[in-house]
């Protein structure tokens, strides 16, 4: 018996924590979304999500295998699968396939893998790759099929693919001058259902929702991220439309539109490149979500949430720098008497 | 309710020996007493092979004024001066006594009656620390730090407060607990006699609320002895490190080392240590006894013994039902900042409150993985360090980097996990160089 002991250092007990389990976990938390994107748009959004992950898991296992040689394969960590959904959910159901591959492999392959996998990379990959494959492919990025389609059709871009007015595109052509609140066809209801056009996981603002609820419950994450990104958006375009009614739309279509959900819940929230305290993170929701309102408004691209958090990304290093937790016994009242002169 | 404010974890508490009563454990045939079993100089053996000892008798001397004198625990002959390996997992000198009888020094007050201050109004503070000092007593804690240095704070400071650690926030562990529950007098009475001895006259008893029995039985017997509160805390790990636990109860932060508790006005001493210093001030009985918990999922019967000093925990082991087959790790003290053992014929001594026996699965390591930076360990940290980073810059051996981030004001509780490995090597690295510094 006493030559089989363990001798290790303390602590002895593990809280059971790991990699995988949080992995998982935001994999779990995004299933409704990605029902309800099944629902709406049918087999086009299986088959773009299936190929992401695929894709996805088989780069993350090939250059970890014959490239970095990794001693044990990554790939079952979760994290390849996880980016592979979250990568979906950021195209269109009706983008060709061959494009999702090559979304996939800029997401694992440069992004990820370069900078030396899990941990290390200092952008979101899923979000790298879809502003890679935004740049690259712009027409296909941006038509998206009608909601709605009976099941397990796969939406024909010639055919079906005629809404090219998002509520996000709307928006911007009311701030333009070239369209007015009226042209908002979605009403509320439909965008928190998800009954509106846009990428694969980003229509239903409830199943999002419900996601987060689940992640907060199993403190996955904290709530300071997404609280402060959907906070800093309210009332900075609640500000500019009180100050313009007719200009600006009402916070509230900000809220539910494009990816902001999706961004502010699953793609800001990521461990890796957000930063590590409180007050890091909530500095980085603000600015997120401050970035994301002037992209929408005033920059090129309808929808500014997915370069607001690469940009933000690009500052979580120095945000770690500078936001230290609050060291213990630092506060100045028990400075010992007569010690500081 | 309060708790510490910054970090903090809660591991399973598995008390699993809470209603288990105190059970006076046999005596040894063999007793075993390392002579360093405090933090200081080791103590310097009085006794040579062959002389018979008493119960409570001196058998090493302190060696020094930071160090502490050991007292035999068994009456007998003492069969040699060896070594033994200890719970540090390192050979010490130590000397071996062989058991005859049970002969206690006459001095020594076997009695069970209660005596208070106030039937002993001639004790001087000089008494108390006098009295504490050569009955050997140290912190029962784990640190085993010479408590009679404790009660003599250096010149200029002040202290305001006693407090009285009796959280308990290490799982398993229930030795505390049941000491409050059955000698909750006799600890308040210590607690008396540690306020008289640096002329304070307020102290809090700190318990987490997880032994609610206790808080109610100390907070009613505690009416009877004015300026003693008992501070209901909020359970958290590691509410019993000392710095969390002047923050919890009294709101004061210790600054960052080398200062001492003090410096906030606050003398800390452990629970069992006040019952040990109730026990040489008013029964004249050194420390040569405490209570240990044995346990462990797989054990038979967890149980809190009554244990002398020297005694091996394989006899303690044996008495809970003997060591499972599938024990995997045996570790000295808590599973949050015990000591694995090297085998069972470890002796008992001052600072060992326990004895946990995992199995096989329990003790299993899990493999390691990239670092995500979830950020959980900066939360979890209860003294605003960043476990994420020291533990990459020690991986790196950036020294300069690893001090400018304070290593060295971590506590080493564990709440940040696997990290702590490389950040308790880069700590005793930078400790190293900090002393090297300091000495030119």
């Amino acid at each position: 018996m006493a030559n089989k002991l363990t001798i290790s250092l303390s602590p002895h007990v593990h809280g059971g924590d790991s990699v995988k389990k949080n992995m998982y976990g935001v994999c779990l938390a995004l299933l409704p979304a990605l029902l309800c994107s099944f629902y709406f748009f049918g087999l086009g959004a299986i088959a773009v999500t299936a190929v992401s992950v695929a894709s996805c898991v088989f780069f993350e296992w090939v250059i970890g295998k014959y490239l970095l040689h990794l001693g044990r394969p990554t790939v079952t960590d979760g994290s390849a699968i996880l980016t592979g959904l979250l990568l979906a959910f950021n195209l269109p159901a009706n983008i060709p396939l061959w494009i999702v591959v090559i979304g996939a492999l800029f997401a694992i392959g440069v992004v990820k893998m370069t900078f030396g996998g899990l941990g290390c990379n200092l952008f979101n990959p899923a979000l790298a790759g879809r502003a890679f494959l935004l740049i690259s492919f712009p027409v296909q990025m941006t038509t998206w099929p009608t909601p709605g389609l009976p099941f397990l059709t796969i939406a024909d871009t010639a055919v079906d693919g005629q809404t090219g007015a998002t509520p996000l595109a709307v928006m911007k052509l009311i701030a333009k001058g070239d369209a007015t609140m009226n042209d908002l066809g979605d009403s509320i209801t439909d965008m928190l259902l998800g009954n509106t056009g846009g990428c694969i996981g980003e229509v239903c603002a409830l199943a999002l929702i419900i996601g987060l609820i689940y992640m907060l419950a199993k403190r996955i994450i904290t709530w300071h991220i997404p609280v402060s990104i959907l906070l800093t958006v309210f009332v900075f375009a609640g500000l500019m439309h009180l100050a313009n009614p007719s200009t600006y739309v009402a916070p509230q279509y900000h809220l539910l539109s494009g990816g902001l959900l999706l961004g502010a819940i699953f793609m800001a929230t990521d461990y890796v490149t957000s930063p590590m305290t409180a007050k890091g993170q909530i500095i980085y929701g603000v600015a997120i979500g401050l970035l994301t309102v002037v992209i929408r408004t005033w920059g090129a691209y309808p929808e500014g949430m997915s370069f607001a958090i690469l940009i933000m990304n690009a500052f979580t290093p120095l945000i770690n720098n500078y936001c230290k937790p609050k060291r213990f016994g630092e506060r100045p009242a028990v400075v010992k008497e007569g010690g500081k002169k | 309710m309060k708790t510490f404010k910054i970090g903090g974890v809660h591991p399973a508490e598995n008390k699993l020996s809470a209603a288990e009563p105190i059970k006076v454990a046999e005596l040894p045939k063999v007793a075993v007493f390392p002579v360093s079993q405090h933090i200081g100089a080791p103590a310097k053996p009085v006794v040579q092979k062959g002389d018979k000892v008493k119960v409570g008798q001196v058998i090493a001397e302190a060696g020094g004024f930071v160090s502490a004198p050991i007292h035999s625990s068994v009456s007998g002959t003492v069969l040699k001066v060896d070594t033994v390996i200890d719970a540090s997992g390192y050979k010490k000198p130590a000397i071996y006594i062989t058991v005859e009888g049970d002969e206690w020094e006459p001095t020594i007050d076997r009695s069970t009656d209660l005596v208070t201050l106030a039937d002993r109004p001639e004790l001087t503070p000089k008494d108390i620390i006098n009295k504490v000092q050569v009955a050997g007593i140290v912190g029962m804690g784990g640190a085993c730090f010479p408590c009679h240095v404790k009660l003599s704070p250096p010149p200029g400071s002040k202290p305001e407060w006693v407090i009285i650690n009796a959280v308990e926030c290490e799982p398993y562990l229930t030795a505390d607990h049941r000491l409050m529950l059955e000698h909750a007098d006799e600890i308040l009475v210590g607690v008396t006699l540690l306020m008289k001895a640096v002329s304070v006259n307020k102290a809090f008893i700190g318990i987490e609320n997880n032994k609610p029995d206790a808080i109610s039985l100390m907070t009613e017997k505690a009416k009877a002895y004015p300026g003693i509160e008992v501070v209901p805390l909020k359970v958290k790990y590691p509410q019993g490190g000392e710095k969390q636990l002047i923050d919890a109860v009294v709101g004061r932060q210790v600054p960052a080392p080398p200062a001492l508790p003090v410096s906030v006005g606050a003398i800390l001493q452990n629970v069992g240590t006040a019952f040990a210093i109730y026990e040489a001030v008013m029964k004249n009985k050194p420390l040569f006894e405490r209570v240990v918990t044995v346990t462990g999922k797989s054990l038979a019967h967890p149980t809190n013994f009554l244990a002398r000093m020297g005694t091996p925990m394989s006899q303690l082991i044996d008495a809970c039902g003997g060591l499972p087959a599938d024990t995997g790790k045996i570790i000295g003290g808590g599973p949050m900042m015990g000591k694995a053992l090297l085998n069972t014929e470890v002796p008992i001594c001052k600072g060992s409150s326990g004895v946990l026996i995992m199995n096989d699965k329990e003790s299993k390591r899990g493999e390691v993985e990239n670092c995500i930076r979830c950020g959980k360990c900066v939360g979890a940290c209860p003294m605003g360090l960043e476990p994420y980073l020291l533990s990459a810059l020690s991986e790196r051996h950036d020294w300069e980097a690893c001090e400018k981030e304070d290593i060295p004001s971590c506590i080493e509780c564990g709440s940040c996990r696997p990290l702590l490995d490389l950040i308790r090597m880069g700590k005793s690295t930078v400790m190293g160089i900090i002393r090297q510094r300091n000495a030119k």
